[in-house]
């Protein structure tokens, strides 16, 4: 090894963060661990999945009671194609980011599609959710989204 | 997970780490440094210009922004200019508190090195304290910092404060 060679180290950072997730995620989250997908009604009565603490259209507390059980179903509403994933991904393959409004919601909740090819995914798609077997009360509880004739 | 009880009752917490890998070079001159280190030598290099000796060298003056291309080996004693008692614990630390961090200014150079300043009780460390460095052995030693253990009382009379007042 010549002794003017520049060196190259990896300088690696982490934070080892746990945060909080507040009544209305944690009980989104809880219901994740057993394979139940809830949204929250806002005020205006649309069905908002992911929920939220506040409506977002006037700043209103939402509370527990407002909840709406939704399907593991939906409709893709749009998506952009990951074709090559990262380590951090959800997926090792390339897969598609998506909004996915579920049956019985308003809103679009962004997760993964892993319909194995880019000329597999269009909007409009319908789509089921592909549960992990041990969960934990993450929104990685659901591994992705898949086609809804191939889940 | 983690721990059964948490599992069964409502989530409250989620683990979000978060985790950067990066590539760093520390340049040419640094790295002439850093290899130094590796064979018990503090290099730096002094400016053209200024005649100020930076070490660890970056290659350039940064006063006068022309290459530093004069090496100079230093002795490694030195003078502590500013000092800091870590008494707070934290994730990933390695050293048990309480201990001292330190600015050195090594006799010969015109910039601090920051190390670590032990075999000395935390509360004696001062500010003009003459210290030298205690080196890993030679065959456990890196192009890196921490081929110098840490910084120890040298036991000379203190440096004058005029000596290092340009540092602090």
């Amino acid at each position: 090894m010549a002794g003017d060679e520049v060196l190259v180290a990896p300088n690696i950072l982490e934070y080892p963060y746990k945060r909080t997730v507040g009544p209305i995620i944690g009980r989104f989250l809880t219901g994740l661990r057993e394979r139940r997908i809830e949204g929250i009604r806002a005020t205006d009565g649309r069905v908002l999945c992911p929920p939220v603490e506040y409506d977002p259209a006037n700043g209103e507390s939402l509370t527990e009671d407002a909840f709406v059980p939704l399907a593991d179903t939906g409709t893709v509403t749009t998506w952009t194609w990951v074709g090559r994933p990262r380590e951090e991904h959800p997926l090792d393959h390339p897969f598609a980011f998506a909004l996915i409004q579920l049956d019985g919601a308003d809103t679009g909740m962004l997760h993964a599609v892993d319909a194995g090819e880019r000329s597999e995914m269009r909007t409009g798609m319908r789509v089921r959710a592909h549960w992990r077997d041990e969960r934990e009360g993450a929104i990685t509880d659901i591994c992705c989204f898949k086609p809804e004739q191939d889940a | 997970m983690s721990d059964a009880a948490v599992e069964e009752g409502p989530v409250r917490s989620i683990r979000t780490p978060q985790h950067f890998v990066y590539q760093y070079s520390p340049g040419q001159a640094t790295s002439r440094f850093l290899r130094g280190l590796e064979q018990g030598r503090i290099l730096g290099q002094r400016c053209p210009q200024c005649g100020k000796v930076y070490t660890p060298p970056r290659g350039a003056c940064a006063s006068d922004g022309v290459p530093t291309t004069d090496e100079v080996e230093l002795p490694g004693t030195g003078t502590v200019t500013t000092f800091c008692v870590v008494n707070v614990p934290f994730y990933g630390q390695k050293i048990e508190i309480p201990y001292v961090s330190a600015t050195v200014l090594l006799d010969g150079a015109d910039i601090g090195l920051f190390h670590l300043i032990q075999e000395v009780a935390a509360d004696k460390v001062h500010m003009g304290m003459r210290v030298e460095p205690v080196w890993v052995e030679p065959a456990d030693r890196t192009p890196s910092l921490e081929s110098i253990k840490y910084f120890r009382p040298t036991g000379e009379p203190d440096a004058p404060f005029d000596s290092y007042k340009e540092h602090v």
